[in-house]
């Protein structure tokens, strides 16, 4: 059996396989199902400053190949994440990511601040979320902003900082590069692309937030083109998402040059999608004839 | 571990409304800890999303599950067109379901259109002390009439057009029912509106009423935050998970204005 092992900005992960935030919870839905402590990491439900109700329902809708979301980060704060969430998700092992949004710089700082003598392993920087008018989505779409966002951040934790992109961007490559001169230590992408259904019969949209995020298989291609952008403009770590549903899907994004990936929507369908792919990506290692997964990064052979 | 993703055989399958399928399943490990109230998350071919089905019947020594269902869309059409001998791919049992008090108590159990099967197994509970207030759009519409008289319940049908029963709504024959009869709890599932109005006059009765709310799903296990339903307390008001915090609420604990 290959060394499944990956090394982001320093911390260990067991496996490149993490959860991705706003579909898995804080973990503990799903440990009904198998231990948690099977998968690489978590990266745990959008958290903010103060507790956040959300968006009015109905905040899911089926699409082609995928789904439509605008949760809008209903959480419940980041007091109660270190007290209650955290605790309980410490006592398995698996590298536990903190996603934080804000409104404004002074949030995330803050939020980064109130983490610093935590237990979490790494901080997920979400200034992509599509759903929320001040959910950060405003930070990650300009290179000033990603960057100004990302080194105030850096500035006031100690913890490494991977800055997730929005892929409703034109050029994701200077998101990336900003991010990555603002001190980013890993960035992950991609976040949802903003999409709309339309209910015929009402000739209202579906949602109540009239749009929402896109994901599942439908933008796979989309982020594997994106995580390919990224890996080729900076040297920091990527951690590629976007739509993958099975081994395969994940081999693909770290031919392209992920270091590990994230798995969200796919867990609706398949509550084992993530223990498939982890088992899936070993065996396709060793088919390979590698010692290690990470030799597989970034091995893309371009035409 | 209290999730199971199972698949299960399709035992019988029968039309009993157009558009309706009555699906009897072999899922032993589901049947097995199956409650009232719950349901399973069921795989559709070619989709995203499963589809979040009550169960109408489980029975942990045959291990059987029984559910019942309309035909909504794509997904649930897709469900339709499996066979006898095919595999469901099904997680559960989901959700927080019916708690049922104790069989002497009399029960009124209101149910409208396709939000009817879940409320089977609390008749079956109650047996003769439950009386069955059902409501459909027309006779053609009507299901599971004799699996409630089966299970030694009074039936009260109503239907919209008159063609069968009671020509008028649930809310009206449950409003004159309360008015003639003794009643000590109550428990629905149907259309918002109707559980609307069965709460309030729950609450004018002073009597205990449980709802089975319904919502757009995301996982089905509580971890995406999508099918939350508007809920208050002593703390203040929230946005609760239907798949497990429900689907069945107190009805005084539905937000029934937000």
């Amino acid at each position: 059996m290959p060394d499944m092992s990956v090394k982001i900005c320093g911390i260990s992960f067991k496996n490149p396989v993490i959860a991705a935030s706003g579909t898995f919870g804080f973990g503990m839905e799903y440990s009904e199902f198998y231990p948690i402590s099977r998968l690489g990491g978590i990266s745990c439900k959008g958290t903010t400053l103060v507790e956040r109700m959300g968006n009015p329902t109905p905040r899911i809708v089926e699409t082609s190949c995928g789904i439509l979301n605008s949760v809008g980060l209903q959480n419940p704060g980041v007091g109660r994440f270190l007290s209650s969430y955290l605790p309980r998700l410490k006592k398995q092992d698996i590298v536990v990511i903190a996603n934080i949004a804000g409104n404004s710089v002074e949030d995330y700082c803050e939020m980064a601040e109130r983490l610093k003598d935590s237990q979490v392993d790494m901080i997920e920087l979400n200034i992509s979320c599509p759903n929320v008018k001040q959910g950060g989505v405003n930070f990650g779409v300009l290179p000033e902003s990603v960057a100004e966002v990302t080194a105030q951040v850096k500035k006031r934790s100690d913890k490494p900082l991977m800055v997730k992109l929005t892929p409703n961007v034109t050029s994701i490559g200077d998101i990336a590069k900003a991010a990555e001169g603002a001190g980013a230590d890993a960035l992950s992408l991609i976040n949802t692309l903003t999409g709309m259904r339309i209910d015929i019969k009402s000739r209202r949209p579906v949602l109540r937030n009239n749009t929402g995020g896109l994901s599942g298989r439908a933008i796979f291609p989309v982020a594997l083109r994106m995580v390919r952008e990224v890996y080729k403009c900076v040297k920091i770590p990527v951690v590629g998402m976007g739509g993958i549903s099975s081994w395969e899907d994940a081999a693909e994004m770290m031919i392209a040059g992920a270091n590990a990936v994230q798995v969200g929507t796919a867990n609706f369908h398949d509550p084992f999608a993530c223990v498939k792919i982890i088992e899936g990506l070993g065996s396709y290692t060793d088919s390979l004839g590698l010692k290690s997964i990470t030799e597989l990064t970034g091995t893309l052979s371009e035409w | 571990m209290r999730y199971t993703q199972e698949l299960g055989k399709i035992l019988n399958k029968t039309e009993i409304a157009k558009g309706t399928f009555d699906v009897t399943l072999h899922s032993p490990e589901i049947a097995n800890i199956a409650v009232a109230g719950q349901f399973v998350n069921i795989l559709c071919d070619g989709f995203t999303l499963r589809r979040p089905i009550s169960l109408c019947g489980f029975d942990s020594k045959k291990g059987i599950l029984r559910i019942v269902f309309e035909i909504r869309g794509k997904g649930t059409e897709w469900l339709s067109r499996l066979q006898v001998g095919d595999n469901m791919d099904i997680i559960g049992p989901l959700g927080h379901g019916f708690s049922l008090i104790d069989s002497s108590k009399k029960a009124v159990i209101v149910g409208g259109g396709v939000g009817t099967p879940p409320l089977l197994p609390v008749a079956q509970f109650y047996r003769e002390n439950a009386t069955v207030i059902t409501g459909f759009r027309n006779a053609s519409a009507a299901i599971l009439q004799g699996d409630f008289e089966k299970a030694g319940a009074k039936t009260i049908l109503c239907t919209d057009d008159g063609s069968a029963g009671i020509h008028g709504f649930t809310t009206q024959a449950l409003e004159q029912y309360l008015n003639e009869n003794e009643c000590d709890i109550i428990y629905t599932c149907g259309p918002k509106v109707m559980m609307r109005s069965v709460a309030r006059l729950a609450e004018n009765h002073g009597i205990t009423c449980q709802v089975s709310m319904e919502e757009r799903m995301g996982c089905g296990v509580g971890a995406c935050l999508c099918c939350v339903c508007p809920t208050k307390d002593g703390k203040g008001k929230h946005l609760t998970r239907v798949c497990v915090n429900g689907p069945v609420f107190s009805s005084t604990e539905v937000d029934w204005d937000a």
